[in-house]
Formats: structure tokens, C-alpha cells, sequence
């Protein structure tokens, strides 16, 4: 399902990131806690055609891909209690479900759930009060920090993370030794890392 | 878990962030982000890449029907199944991957201080993974791994060139990286291996096993 044709290296077109206007958060909370439809269908309206494209980037056909963005979102509307606002930010764990989801496909259903969703349970014990902001600040930084990667660095990270290439298929892709793919990894974590660092 | 001194590579954990992984290497990762908070907060921040990303890829439309269908599936279940709770602690993620507990595995010999136990992959999946035992003060010869493999410490320890391994260690040698692992006088060693390659420990071990039997 993952096809290497779908790499185009290119610089992802950016949409306009309307998904803060009213915090993900608050309304994963409100499903959480309310079982709030209202919620739950704006949650549906901002991320489903993003995760449909993101599948769809993976690899998937967009039957495949618009099924597996509604599963991402049922998954979310079950495990909505499994959230915690203190624990990080909402679309962060919203994509690790949409991932593991991709990953499950294409391995057809794994017998063990191996990718954490985002979270570490200890977490809970200290949350510091300004956490979700900061969560959002990490963000914000780190799309600066991706959009001044040097190209080649910024192709690689597009390539892995939005095309769904392993390394060794990006060196494949781009016709370099894997020991270069892994380099730029390296290079483009080291300064999303440092941008984030004081946050932590 | 404290005293963890080996951790993967940042360029594996970033395969690891982005679901790039093969299963039998993402499985070891994951066995070692169960006990290593170090890595796991590594993980976090490279998840915010894929979250940034996902945040602004351009959005394609989703049909109508999908919608409705999808508010109409929780409807539906709303009523019989309840959502999930965070639920106390669970069984470790290496209880997962090896479907049960460590003191149960069924063992089989290899011969030479060395038993196994293979661990059945997804049908689409290739690669290796098994878990590994070596008897008290087994030396193996040198040997390269020439393809991605990685090493989970469950119990003993194992020293080489690059140090010493125990519990919660990962090793996440290069390529072509040369060793020569000594497993502990006294405990001995077992191990989680992943590799990319299916026949990988097929053609390795008779490597491993010549200068033992001379052949
Ligand atoms: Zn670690």
C-alpha cells in the first residue's frame, strides 16, 4: 500500500493551520467527559480530510484512506477518556492514532499494540499548569524550525514522516547511501530539539 | 528504569516516530520505550513533527456519507460499549511481543550455550525477530550484522568493544560495525534481536557457531 511514487521530495503545500481557532484539546476534553456529538463532529470537520490526505500521501487509495481517517476518529471518540490535556497535546496523540492505525493495515492487524500513543502514564504526577500552551508554543516552533531546514534535511523528514519511505527506501528514492538519509535525520532533530529545549 | 546506558540510534527513534520502522525493529524499540523515559521523551518531540506536519497538510475532502456514517457508528455503540478508561497497570510491552511471560518461554536448543525463541511476525511483515539465550561466559566470534539490527537487554548482560550491555539497554549497532560479544561469567544473557532481513540469523549463526565447532 505504501508506494515509493508518492515521495515527490517536494516542499509540502502548506494549508492554513485553522486547527487552533478553537483548541483540539478542549474539544477532545468535552468529548471526553460529555460525550459531546457537537464536539466530537467539529473534532471530525478539522481532522478527518487531513488524516484522508495524510493516508492518502501514506500510500492508500482514497477509499482506503477516507476508512481509515473515519477510524481514526472513532478510535478517538472511544478513547477520548485515555486523554489528558495535561498529558500533551491533542494533535499529537491524534496522529499517533492515525499512524498506528496506518501501521496496523498494512501489517494486517499485529498481534501486539507496540506503539505507545503518545503518552507516559508517570506523566500525570507533576502536570505544570501552563502545559497545554507550551504544547502549542512546541509546535509552532518546531513548523519554524521545518520550514528553515536546509532541503535536503527538510526532504528526508517529508519523505519519512508524510510519504511513509523507511530510510532505506528514502536512499533508494533519492539514489544517496543510507548512512546520508540518516545523517539529515540526525542534523533536522538536533534543531528541532534545540528549538523546543526550554519548553521542556 | 534508571542506569539505562545504551539507547537507539536518534535516526532510528525518528523511523520509530514516523511508523517507518519494520515490525521486528519497531517491536524492540518499543520494548526499550517501555523502560526508557529518556527516549520516550526523545519520541514526543519527534511526534510533534508528524503533528505539525498533519496540522498543515492540505486537507482532502471527505465524502458526505462518511460523516454521517461515523456519528451514526458511535450512535450506535453508544449504547453497548462503554468507552475506554485508563486502566491500571498493564502488561509490559515485551509481555506483549512475547505473548507471555519470560519464565514461560519454550526454549530451543541450538547447541553451544545458545537457545532461541522466534517470534512469529505479521504475514506482510519480513524480517526477524527472536529472543536470544546465551549461556554463563559464551564469547562469539567477531561478526558484523551488514543490515539494520537491534538488541534488547532482557536479563544477564553481554559486554564488547562498545561497552557493556544490561537490562533495558539497546544496542543499535551501524551497518557494518564489527563486535565481539562475552556474555556475563555468572548470568549469562538473554536477549530481544530484531533484524530487517528474514534470513539474517540463519546465515549468521553458522558463523557464530564455526570456530565452536570447528567446522
Ligand atoms: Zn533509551
Amino acid at each position: 500500500m505504501v508506494s515509493a511514487q508518492s515521495g515527490t521530495g517536494s516542499h509540502p503545500r502548506h494549508a492554513p493551520a485553522k486547527a487552533n481557532i478553537i483548541p483540539m484539546a478542549h474539544l477532545l476534553q468535552r468529548v471526553a467527559e460529555d460525550r459531546d456529538k457537537q464536539a466530537f463532529a467539529e473534532l471530525f470537520e478539522n481532522f478527518a480530510p487531513r488524516i484522508k490526505a495524510y493516508m492518502i500521501r501514506q500510500g492508500a487509495d482514497p477509499t482506503t484512506a477516507e476508512e481509515l481517517a473515519q477510524e481514526t476518529l472513532l478510535t478517538v471518540w472511544r478513547k477520548a477518556a485515555l486523554y489528558s490535556e495535561t498529558k500533551g497535546s491533542a494533535t499529537t496523540w491524534i496522529f499517533t492514532i492515525a499512524r498506528n492505525l496506518r501501521i496496523d493495515r498494512l501489517r494486517r492487524e499485529v498481534p501486539w499494540q507496540a506503539l505507545p500513543e503518545g503518552h507516559h502514564e508517570e506523566a500525570a504526577d507533576d502536570p505544570a499548569p501552563d502545559e497545554a500552551v507550551s504544547e502549542r508554543e512546541r509546535r509552532e516552533r518546531v513548523h519554524a524550525v521545518l520550514a528553515e531546514l536546509p532541503a535536503d534535511q527538510h526532504e528526508v523528514v517529508i519523505l519519512s514522516f508524510i510519504d511513509g519511505l523507511s530510510h532505506s527506501e528514502i536512499a533508494e528514492h533519492l539514489d544517496i547511501p543510507l548512512g546520508t538519509v540518516k545523517s539529515r535525520m540526525r542534523l533536522a532533530y538536533q534543531k528541532i530539539r534545540e528549538s523546543v529545549e526550554d519548553l521542556r | 528504569m534508571k542506569n539505562i546506558k545504551h539507547h537507539p540510534d536518534t535516526s532510528t527513534l525518528m523511523s520509530y516516530a514516523a511508523g517507518g520502522l519494520t515490525e521486528p525493529l519497531g517491536a524492540v524499540v518499543a520494548a526499550h520505550l517501555d523502560l526508557c523515559r529518556h527516549c520516550m521523551d526523545e519520541l514526543h518531540i519527534m511526534e510533534l513533527i508528524g503533528s505539525t506536519l498533519l496540522e498543515r497538510i492540505d486537507p482532502t475532502p471527505v465524502s458526505e456519507h462518511a460523516k454521517t456514517d461515523c456519528s451514526s457508528h458511535h450512535h450506535r455503540r453508544a449504547g453497548t460499549a462503554h468507552p475506554e478508561h485508563p486502566s491500571s497497570k498493564q502488561h509490559s510491552v515485551l509481555h506483549k511481543i512475547i505473548g507471555g511471560r519470560l519464565d514461560d518461554i519454550q526454549w530451543k536448543r541450538l547447541g553451544y550455550g545458545l537457545w532461541h525463541h522466534p517470534i512469529a511476525l505479521s504475514p506482510n511483515c519480513k524480517g526477524d525477530l527472536r529472543l536470544l539465550k546465551v549461556a554463563p561466559g559464551l564469547a562469539m566470534p567477531a561478526h558484523s550484522h551488514g543490515g539494520a539490527e537491534l538488541t534488547q537487554i532482557i536479563h544477564g548482560r553481554y559486554t564488547d568493544e562498545f561497552g557493556s550491555y544490561s537490562p533495558g539497554d539497546l544496542s543499535d549497532l551501524g551497518d557494518d560495525v564489527e563486535h565481539r560479544p562475552v556474555s556475563d561469567p555468572i548470568e549469562g544473557c538473554i536477549c530481544l534481536i530484531a533484524s530487517d532481513r528474514r534470513a539474517r540469523f540463519k546465515d549468521l549463526l553458522p558463523r557464530l557457531l564455526q570456530p565452536l565447532t570447528g567446522f
